[in-house]
């Protein structure tokens, strides 16, 4: 049989057959991203309000260097250039925020949504040139694994930090004592939401186990792998719960230092 | 027995590739599926209507169209999946080329096949020529055979579709056999510098429609592609393990 060559008739931006509102999921993505970098991005560059007793927010974790007493290394430091913009946050939301930027969720959510690379399954595109991840810059997508070993590094910080703010200071004695407040739970909640982020995103999922062909002969990765095949087939929630939650953690903390809220003890 | 309205792509026999829509109406009942309807349109009203099919149980994989615009197969969407008050658009799969009607080449795809290296397994692990294989190892590549090759993935995959890729790139349904291929524990052939350059795994760019279509439900991206494309990441763009490889 003779083979017909494949030749297609490529469709304009946006034609579709399609009758449902495909244009919601990525509308919606668009906002809610775009929300939240506009967001982080505007808490980063305040370098106040991030603290509030023992509660730091996941925004200025870890703090290296900074103004509050959660600093590692004290206020900011001298060589620091006059001129550039200095804030805690900046130095460290660049590691999170790329393991997210390279996320293989994200990627496919902010391709559609924010370059309409396609703008929907089925939906015509406005672009007629197309390299994918195979050459520059969409390659550096390949080093999403490094972020995520920083971003493992950070849940144990960010876990210290909850140990932190189970530990509050009696105003009346002024010695310290352990004890639960509702910002303490929201760092927890935090913390188990990034861990189940970040422990079932594909690249765990396959350092841990998905590399191996018969990983019946690795009991403790098979275990390891099912763990983070489990997280994984909710990778899309967890992104979305944990992205909600660094936001949320940080404008709880940023009401209470600003007095406009106060904190719940529970004991 | 309410009556439908259903716009049908016919191709011109005077301009093979064009087409036109043709619009139908014809009764509709409970349970009846949109192969039920071209069937019915065939007999009374289009005897020279083409349509491909076979085991109308979504197994054999041959009437794959797009109903609304959205890759599905024929035998299994039912009517009451659609919204039957407005007209139904039934048009062959956009990324092949045209034969007539609904029907389309999809030999492309036999051809690529060919290219992908195929099953080469190891020593036989018994005297009596036979292998062992863990129940576990078995599981993971078992959801790859599910595939019936209706080729819908293909279709809606956009680096064919849309930027008609398919002289480099061999789409989602060949990724899905790679995996079989490259995770089945007997196999000692080895297909990662292939993925990376004769089928440019990273033209994917994980837009997870392939798994959206899938009539499987088959993980396409999650548990194919993306693991062959962190193959090919440790074995080409990650220094530290091609350093550890360096020492082993």
């Amino acid at each position: 049989m003779e083979a017909i060559p494949v030749r297609i008739v490529t469709r304009g931006f946006g034609e579709t057959s399609r009758r449902d509102s495909w244009w919601v999921t990525p509308v919606a993505i668009f906002v809610g991203l775009g929300l939240f970098v506009v967001y982080a991005t505007w808490a980063a560059f305040q370098n106040a309000h991030y603290a509030y007793g023992s509660y730091l927010s996941p925004f200025y974790a870890p703090e290296i260097w900074g103004d509050s007493p959660h600093a590692w290394f004290g206020p900011k430091p001298d060589w620091w250039p006059s001129l550039a913009p200095f804030s805690p946050a900046l130095l460290i939301l660049p590691f999170p925020g790329l393991f997210r930027f390279t996320c293989y969720y994200y990627r496919g959510a902010y391709y559609k949504s924010f370059w309409a690379d396609p703008p929907a399954c089925a939906v015509g595109e406005p672009r007629k040139t197309y390299w994918g991840e195979n050459s520059f810059p969409l390659i550096f997508q390949n080093i999403h694994r490094y972020f995520m070993y920083v971003a493992v590094i950070f849940l144990f910080l960010l876990a210290y930090d909850v140990w932190l703010a189970t530990h509050f200071t009696n105003p009346q004695t002024g010695a310290e004592e352990f004890g639960i407040g509702l910002g303490t739970v929201i760092l927890a909640v935090n913390v188990v939401l990034l861990s189940s982020y970040t422990l079932g995103c594909h690249v765990a999922r396959h350092l841990l186990g998905g590399l191996f062909d018969e990983i019946s002969k690795h009991p403790v990765c098979d275990k390891a792998y099912s763990c983070s095949s489990a997280l994984n087939s909710r990778h899309q929630l967890f992104a979305w719960c944990s992205l909600f939650s660094v936001a949320g953690s940080d404008i709880y903390i940023r009401l209470l230092s600003m007095g406009i809220i106060s904190d719940v003890r529970f004991f | 027995m309410a009556t439908a309205t259903f716009k049908i792509w016919r191709t011109h026999s005077s301009a093979p590739g064009d087409g036109t829509y043709q619009t139908f109406q014809t009764e509709v009942s409970e349970g009846m599926v949109v192969l039920d309807v071209v069937h019915s349109i065939q007999a009374q009203q289009a005897p020279d209507l083409a349509v491909r099919w076979n085991c109308k149980a979504g197994k054999c994989g041959s009437c794959s169209a797009e109903i609304n615009g959205n890759p599905r197969l024929m035998c299994m969407t039912r009517m009451s999946q659609l919204n039957l008050s407005e007209p139904v658009t039934i048009e062959p799969m956009r990324t092949f080329p045209p034969i007539k009607d609904l029907v389309t080449d999809v030999s492309w795809n036999f051809r690529v096949k060919k290219g992908i290296k195929k099953f080469k397994p190891r020593q036989p692990d018994a005297p009596d020529g036979t292998w062992r294989m863990a129940q576990r190892d078995v599981d993971r590549v078992q959801e790859f055979r599910k595939c019936i090759e209706c080729f819908l993935c293909q279709d809606v995959c956009h680096v064919l579709r849309d930027h008609n890729k398919h002289d480099e790139f061999i789409g989602p349904r060949f990724f899905v056999y790679a995996a079989n291929l490259e995770m089945n524990p007997l196999d000692t052939e080895d297909r990662v510098d292939d993925l990376k350059d004769a089928h440019n795994i990273g033209y994917c760019n994980i837009t997870k429609c392939c798994t959206k279509v899938c009539p499987e439900h088959i993980h396409i991206t999650d548990n194919a592609i993306i693991p062959l494309k962190e193959r090919v990441v440790s074995r080409h763009y990650d220094p530290v393990t091609r350093l550890l490889r360096m020492f082993k």
